[in-house]
């Protein structure tokens, strides 16, 4: 029996427009604060025109912004999707992130090490990276499987609190671990992405004259990887969940365990999928981020970890549209502030300040409105 | 003690029961402490010396004979070994600070089940407290770090550590609360993210306060901060050189305060062990355990939720002012590095070890972890590196020593072992070494009595929500 045939155009489309519509509205809306603000308090700075300086900044750090917001909202995903299923927020989520990022940046090195790697652009370039995201996605999934296997699955049906500690114990473990493992094979405990396929070029669209100066709006070709990568992986999720058999699995089990249990659901199996999928996303998130910041260390997964569940609570969490639209938009703000909150406060408050700014959003979020932008009613999550 | 009690006892508390009991904790208590004499410097001993001072917590005697033993042990045969080696007086020091700081959380955690994973946050405010007022910040507030000369004198005299260690305490409470209003209305999981979230808000503070008025002197931290002031009759030198003879080394200044912050550090957390014990069984612990359990039922039962929830984080937070105070003048140093992320959850790694609710288990789980951060890793480490220097080579694999990277240093796995602890803990006994009484039955109950869903393949989460 069949209540409803998906049409595979449709679920493809739908989350591409959806993600448009979050980009460009979420760009306008923070964009015109930014602009209004500039305007408001130009006449405190009597050493530079404050309104010219940020239209100049504006479209490096908007294009900054979106590629933050898919790279938060790729990890956000993992994060929904368990929690979703479990209501149990994966503390080491930010930990399978990591390990995704060592292995793609393991693998390219590996790469380098053979001499395969090109200089210039090429197909062959874009086939590595690839690979590298695949090598990414094989080993974050195999760790968050063998998690869920070992350190959660024994504790279902314990108090809430046990499984939350013991996830934060693994953690802790596979911080130290990874460190352990770098220190003793290459005697450093990061590791740098390898430069390659002149992924770092810029590509000039055009310039506006302002004044006496321009704005020229450049696009490097790792952002434009990394919005076409994320924009694959969301809708590629989409897809699964909203149009396949294991999708409606876990829909199912999200909605009612015991009772998709008896409607002959594997629950355990459709878990660790689960913990497969997410895990498998935050380690392509991995590889984009050391991409885009050239650097895995052991301990980079924790803020990202921490940011894209404050995205995820942002859209509303459980839902995978509003863990889109909460990392864009944390994306974004995150971005603007780092550019901007120097420059309009006198150097008062620096960038570094940025990370002050997603947990207010946070806190803000959960008092005012626990079930997150695009979450439907209110259940005791909170 | 009843015929029931000792009928639950261990083998090791059937030991150590009737006079001979008395006799055999004290013997051990002699050994370590005239091992101790023998060879000030060597790891076993000071384990056996904890141990020791486990045996007479765990002794089935009369209360007490327990205090008595206790008693002597902490303040007087300690302090007196400490005269061999000053790092025991450290050792103890650091070990009552962080009970002191465990037994806070365990009121927060372990009584109102509210998981706090930013509880290190209450303790910087107590040490910045008076790491501002106590240091001569509060003359640099508007020069840049690292540009300004140390002057003679002071703001405050250094007596007014007194007066601060109160502020401390109003201070971290009043920090407490303003957290929990926030906060109020998140449960369990949530409300971990979102303390987490104030701990590193606090710490992000800290860091970039030197600008635009410099509060907190940036990463640099701020030093030096005064030592409150020690009688004179300590500090003469007629007292110096007698404690010098029994010493068999000269007695300085330094030495004195390392006994000084020892004693009261032992002072505030035996303050901290008695106030909490009086909680537990107070209106306001009957109404945490109920928030804890419940809270719906809680407030159908007519327990005010709201001041409930807050009293639990002033509380919990107000002990760990009081120590951030105290740290503050010992270390006479503070950075924000003190307080990152590592140290909240170790607070928490002692308060899950030891046993959630148990405010002995918590007192055990602080010794356990401060002693393998401060010391075992330490000591391994050394040892690691001396073998590092010689020629010999690792038995069964082969290596020479030499050959391992000094990356691979045990002090630097605090994180490893934490972790793994925390693992291996919630799996097995998540209850703790010394479980409480209630988290004992909670945790294992029988199976008969849970309801039929749980036992489907062991997975299915029965429908009782033992809310965190």
């Amino acid at each position: 029996m069949r209540l409803h045939r998906p049409n595979l155009l449709l679920e493809v489309l739908r989350p591409l427009g959806q993600l448009l519509v979050f980009i460009l509205g979420a760009s306008a809306a923070i964009s015109a604060i930014t602009v209004l603000t500039a305007f408001l308090i130009r006449g405190t700075r009597t050493d530079m025109d404050l309104l010219q300086i940020t239209l100049i900044l504006l479209p490096q750090v908007l294009i900054d912004g979106i590629v933050l917001g898919f790279m938060y909202a790729t990890i956000a995903l993992g994060y929904t999707m368990v929690y979703g299923v479990l209501e149990f927020i994966n503390f080491a989520h930010g930990e399978f992130f990591m390990f995704g990022a060592f292995a793609g940046v393991e693998f390219l090195v590996w790469m380098q090490g053979q001499g395969w790697l090109p200089d210039g652009q090429g197909w062959l370039a874009y086939l590595l990276l690839a690979g590298a995201v695949g090598v990414g996605m094989l080993i974050s999934g195999s760790i968050s499987v063998s998690t869920e296997r070992i350190a959660y699955r024994p504790l279902r049906g314990a108090p809430r609190l046990v499984p939350l500690i013991s996830a934060i114990g693994v953690s802790f473990l596979l911080q130290d671990v990874m460190r352990f493992y770098q220190s003793t094979a290459n005697g450093a405990f990061y590791r740098t992405f390898p430069t390659f396929g002149g992924f770092s070029e810029r590509i000039t669209l055009f310039a506006l004259p302002l004044d006496d100066r321009e704005i020229t709006i450049a696009i490097q070709m790792t952002s434009i990887v990394i919005i076409v990568v994320g924009s694959v992986m969301l809708v590629g999720l989409n897809y699964l969940v909203n149009a396949t058999r294991l999708g409606r699995a876990i829909r199912s089990v999200a909605q009612d365990r015991n009772t998709a249990y008896l409607m002959g659901v594997d629950v355990n199996r459709i878990i660790a999928v689960t913990f497969l999928i997410g895990g498998a996303l935050g380690g392509a998130a991995g590889v984009l981020w050391s991409f885009r910041f050239t650097r895995a260390d052991p301990y980079m997964g924790f803020f990202p970890g921490l940011k894209a569940f404050t995205a995820a609570v942002l859209g509303g969490i459980g839902s995978i549209v509003g863990a889109m639209l909460g990392g864009m938009v944390l994306g974004l703000l995150e971005s603007f502030a780092a550019a901007y909150l120097t420059i309009f406060t006198r150097g008062a408050f620096g960038a570094e300040y940025k990370d002050i700014f997603a947990f207010a959003i946070l806190i803000l979020i959960l008092i005012f409105r626990p079930s997150g932008l695009l979450g439907g009613k209110t259940t005791q999550k909170a | 003690m009843s015929v029931a009690r000792h009928s639950q006892l261990s083998p090791l508390q059937r030991l150590l029961q009737g006079t001979p009991g008395l006799w055999i904790v004290l013997a051990v208590a002699a050994g370590a402490s005239y091992g101790f004499v023998q060879s000030p410097r060597s790891l076993p001993v000071r384990l056996l010396l904890i141990f020791s001072l486990l045996l007479i917590y765990f002794m089935p005697q009369k209360g007490w004979i327990k205090l008595l033993y206790g008693g002597g042990m902490l303040l007087i045969v300690l302090p007196y070994l400490g005269l061999f080696n000053p790092f025991l007086m450290e050792l103890g020091f650091q070990i009552a600070a962080f009970a002191t700081l465990a037994i806070g959380l365990n009121i927060v955690v372990g009584f109102a089940g509210l998981l706090d994973l930013g509880y290190v946050a209450f303790f910087a405010v107590g040490a910045y407290l008076w790491a501002f007022f106590g240091s001569q910040q509060l003359w640099h507030t508007d020069e840049a770090p690292g540009t300004f000369t140390i002057f003679a004198t002071f703001p405050f005299p250094a007596w007014w550590f007194w007066i601060f260690l109160g502020v401390g305490v109003v201070g971290a409470a009043f920090t407490g609360v303003l957290l929990g209003f926030p906060v109020l209305r998140l449960r369990g999981d949530y409300l971990a993210i979102v303390t987490l979230g104030f701990g590193e808000v606090i710490r992000v503070m800290a860091n970039n306060l030197d600008k635009p008025i410099n509060l907190t002197n940036g990463p640099q931290g701020i030093t030096p901060i005064q030592r409150p002031p020690i009688p004179s009759f300590f500090t003469s030198p007629e007292f110096l050189e007698q404690l010098g003879q029994l010493a068999g080394r000269p007695v300085g200044l330094n030495d004195l305060y390392g006994f000084f912050f020892y004693f009261m550090a032992v002072a505030i957390l035996v303050l901290a062990i008695f106030l909490a014990l009086r909680l537990d069984n107070s209106k306001l612990g009957r109404a945490w355990t109920a928030i804890r359990e419940d809270d719906v039922a809680a407030v159908a039962m007519g327990v005010p939720l709201r001041r409930t929830k807050l009293a639990a984080f002033a509380i919990g937070a107000s002990f760990s002012g009081a120590m951030g105070v105290l740290y503050a003048a010992n270390r006479t140093f503070v950075s924000p590095e003190t307080f990152s992320l590592t140290v909240s959850i170790s607070i928490l790694v002692m308060v899950i070890l030891g046993g959630l609710g148990s405010i002995a288990g918590v007192v055990l789980g602080a010794a356990i972890v401060t002693m393998l951060n401060i010391d075992i890793l330490q000591t391994l480490s050394l040892q690691l590196s001396s073998l590092r220097q010689g020629s010999g080579t690792i038995p069964l694999l082969g290596i020479p020593w030499a050959s391992l990277p000094t990356q691979l240093d045990p002090a630097r796995y605090q994180r490893l072992f934490f972790g793994l602890l925390l693992i291996v803990m919630m799996i097995f006994r998540p209850e703790g070494i010394i479980p409480s009484q209630r988290r004992r039955l909670e945790l294992h109950e029988e199976p008969a009595q849970e309801p039929l869903a749980a036992q489907l393949e062991g997975e299915l989460e029965p429908d009782h929500k033992l809310e965190s």
